[in-house]
């Protein structure tokens, strides 16, 4: 469905938004302020969303600052938002019983969730989940786990208005506003007193004809438009003006691997926070009795020696080699795999890695030439 | 939709000993409705399940026409396959498969088949002697060359010495290290391309072992005059999901669960060999 058009909605009616949604029967989750860090979590009170919250991120940095802003948005992003709600760090994918005789039974545990609104969400998040779509649900193999939430997911989005520092999806082509297609219910671009709200989705118009909307004037057209070239001009970082898939496979023993490697705790942070990263081991959970067995998967990274390892030896022994492998798939192999860069230009990686490694300026040093034909 | 995560139960009909470290399970399923559509192809596998262990990775080596019942044969390792081993007949295990790309056997129909192998007891390419061996008027001439360290690890020596006297049928086995009563050569098994007749037009190679061995042999396949798409190869890697999802088994661009583990040489040469992959 086309993108309707944009209507005022002012901030004073925001919790009316969150009602609408619980009335439906949604759960909702919000941004909020915890440990120092966005997060989404349960909402019900407008109260709760980060009301003049600002966040300033750099390599190894990421702090947040109150100002007296009425905005709740005026923040990038935090270290997680939609791939722990469908793609879950820890979960069971069956039980085992074994009966006196020793006959197994195998019980699938699927999710049954109930649906979840999501406020907040940013343009780089909902191509994160476009690309774990296509990782969970395209194919012949169907994730029932994966599927089952994202079924349920609304998707309430808002345009960034304040990218951090570390920001680079105008370089991705993923921001900062969510372009009509992208998979939101309802999008909002934050303006000094209100919103201009958007619908996606048939269930969006449901939610939006519920809530007191007005017509946008001329004036909230002009703010918007010159807040989004505003947007779209600090973010400074860029990628290399070549084709960096071709260029990456043309540079696997370039020395900077080597150097990134000295500095590379081999921590898999960069890859916890990732919104598209989809690594993960499957584990054993004996119960206590001996009659059931939990078959669990976590999240796992290629950081990990476990990753690559088979009986007798590991293939990633050396940190370069696993680095080389996260930049290269990232933006390279991800394309022959799932027919895009497997990178939505959200920083995370660069914010909360220890060592502070900024991909963007790893891949200016190691695709620097054109490669070959 | 079905759930590709959910193993289903199937039953130990016999437990083989083939050595000291490797056995072989033969099992059916349960579920007979389920034993009744199961279809694989050579070279494709199973996961395993041991009850309250973990799942791992194991070929099929029966005859995809059987379809009373799959046999794995597996050695002893780590974990699991330890507790596989003493699995007894009328124990059960979980089955989830079968899984990814087997030998391309339709571009074999005519042709040579040349299979090279090395390390302890390959079971990938057993699938395939298998299958050529029960339908030898299908194929041209068939090589098999096998690479041991010590002539102790040479699994089936019985079986070999059986294929060698079939017809048509040339088996070079060589070990690092022979035994007193060795009938083989001595030397690693890339050393003895010089005895194998390769018709380079009409030969089609199968790989499976150490991917060292693997890559001097399609070197030296290629300079024969073979063609790289004509030279097929079994790989491994960590595997978790087997079915595209958990990323572990990634090999450059490819996933060795669902794209392979079987590739032509063509598909991966540049990665074969490299540190890091
Ligand atoms: C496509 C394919 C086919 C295979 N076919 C056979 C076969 O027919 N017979 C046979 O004996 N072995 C086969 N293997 C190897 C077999 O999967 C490993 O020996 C087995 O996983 C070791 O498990 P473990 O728990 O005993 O060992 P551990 O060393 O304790 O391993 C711990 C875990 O690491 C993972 N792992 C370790 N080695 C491997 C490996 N080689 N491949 C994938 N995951 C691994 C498994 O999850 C394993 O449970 C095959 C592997 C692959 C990828
Ligand atoms: S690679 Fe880094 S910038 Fe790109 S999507 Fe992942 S976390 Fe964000
Ligand atoms: S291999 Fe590494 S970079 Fe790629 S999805 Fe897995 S954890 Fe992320
Ligand atoms: S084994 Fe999980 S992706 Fe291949």
């Amino acid at each position: 469905m086309s993108v309707s058009k944009p209507r005022y909605f002012a901030r004073r009616d925001f919790q009316r938004l969150i009602d609408v949604l619980l009335d439906c029967g949604y759960q909702c989750l919000g941004p909020q302020e915890k440990d120092g860090a966005i997060q989404y979590l349960p909402l019900d009170q407008v109260a709760s969303l980060p009301q003049g919250y600002r966040d300033v991120q750099s390599p190894a940095r990421y702090q947040l600052q109150t100002t007296d802003s009425p905005r709740y948005f005026s923040w990038a992003n935090g270290p997680q938002a939609l791939k722990p709600l469908v793609f879950a760090p820890r979960e069971s994918l069956w039980h085992s019983k074994r009966d006196a005789d020793g006959r197994l039974q195998f019980v699938e545990t699927i999710p049954e969730p109930t649906p979840l609104a999501v406020i907040g969400v940013r343009s780089c998040d909902l191509a994160g989940l476009t690309i774990q779509d296509r990782v969970f649900l395209h194919g012949d193999k169907h994730d029932p786990y994966y599927a089952a939430r994202r079924e349920n997911l609304l998707l309430v989005a808002v345009n960034c208005s304040h990218p951090a520092e570390t920001c680079f999806c105008t370089a991705t082509g993923n921001g900062p506003v969510a372009e009509a297609g992208t998979g939101f219910d309802l999008l909002l671009t934050e303006l000094n007193d209100g919103y201009l709200l958007q619908a996606g989705s048939t269930r969006g118009e449901q939610v939006a004809a519920q809530l007191p909307l007005t017509d946008a004037n001329d004036q909230m057209h002009y703010e918007a438009g010159q807040q989004r070239l505003a947007a779209e001009q600090t973010m400074s970082r860029q990628l290399p003006a070549l084709n960096i898939k071709k260029s990456l496979l043309q540079h696997q023993e370039h020395p900077q691997w080597e150097a990134i490697a000295e500095r590379c705790l081999s921590c898999g942070n960069c890859t916890m926070v990732c919104p598209t990263c989809f690594c993960h081991a499957e584990q054993e959970q004996p119960q206590l009795d001996g009659e059931a067995s939990v078959h669990e998967r976590v999240w796992d990274s290629c950081f990990t020696v476990g990753h690559s390892y088979i009986h007798g030896m590991v293939f990633r022994q050396e940190t370069k080699h696993r680095y080389r492998q996260w930049l290269t798939h990232k933006f390279s192999t991800w394309h022959g795999q799932f027919d895009s860069s497997g990178c939505v230009g959200c920083g995370r990686c660069i914010s909360w890695c220890p060592a502070g490694i900024d991909v963007t300026e790893e891949l200016a040093v190691i695709c620097k030439e054109q490669p070959d034909a | 939709m079905l759930n590709p995560y959910l193993p289903r139960e199937a039953e130990i009909v016999e437990r083989i000993q083939e050595s000291a470290t490797i056995f072989t399970l033969r099992l059916r399923f349960t579920d007979p409705d389920h034993q009744a559509q199961y279809r694989f192809e050579p070279g494709q596998f199973n996961m395993v399940y041991l009850y309250g262990v973990g799942e791992v990775a194991i070929s099929i080596v029966s005859d995809p026409e059987d379809e009373s019942i799959c046999d794995h044969t597996i050695r002893i390792v780590g974990r699991v396959t330890r507790g596989l081993a003493k699995l007894q007949a009328g124990d059960r295990v979980g089955i989830r498969g079968p899984f990814g790309r087997g030998w391309p056997l339709q571009a074999a129909e005519g042709r040579d088949v040349l299979i090279v192998t090395g390390g302890l007891g390959c079971a990938p390419v057993v699938s395939v002697i298998n299958y050529v061996t029960q339908r030898r008027e299908r194929f041209g001439r068939l090589t098999i060359m096998q690479g041991v360290k010590h002539a102790d690890d040479l699994l089936w020596r019985e079986r070999y010495q059986h294929w060698s006297e079939m017809d048509n049928t040339q088996v070079i086995v060589a070990a690092d290290k022979a035994s007193r009563d060795w009938p083989w050569r001595i030397g690693r098994v890339v050393e003895l391309f010089d005895e194998a007749h390769i018709d380079a037009d009409k030969t089609i190679a199968m790989m499976c072992g150490p991917e060292k061995m693997m890559e001097v042999a399609a070197a030296r396949l290629l300079r024969e005059g073979m063609t790289a798409n004509m030279v097929y190869m079994s790989m491994e890697r960590n595997m978790q999901c087997a079915v595209g999802h958990c990323g572990h088994c990634q090999y450059g661009t490819h996933f060795v669960c669902k794209d392979g583990p079987v590739f032509s040489y063509n598909q991966i040469e540049s990665l074969i060999g490299k540190v890091g992959y």
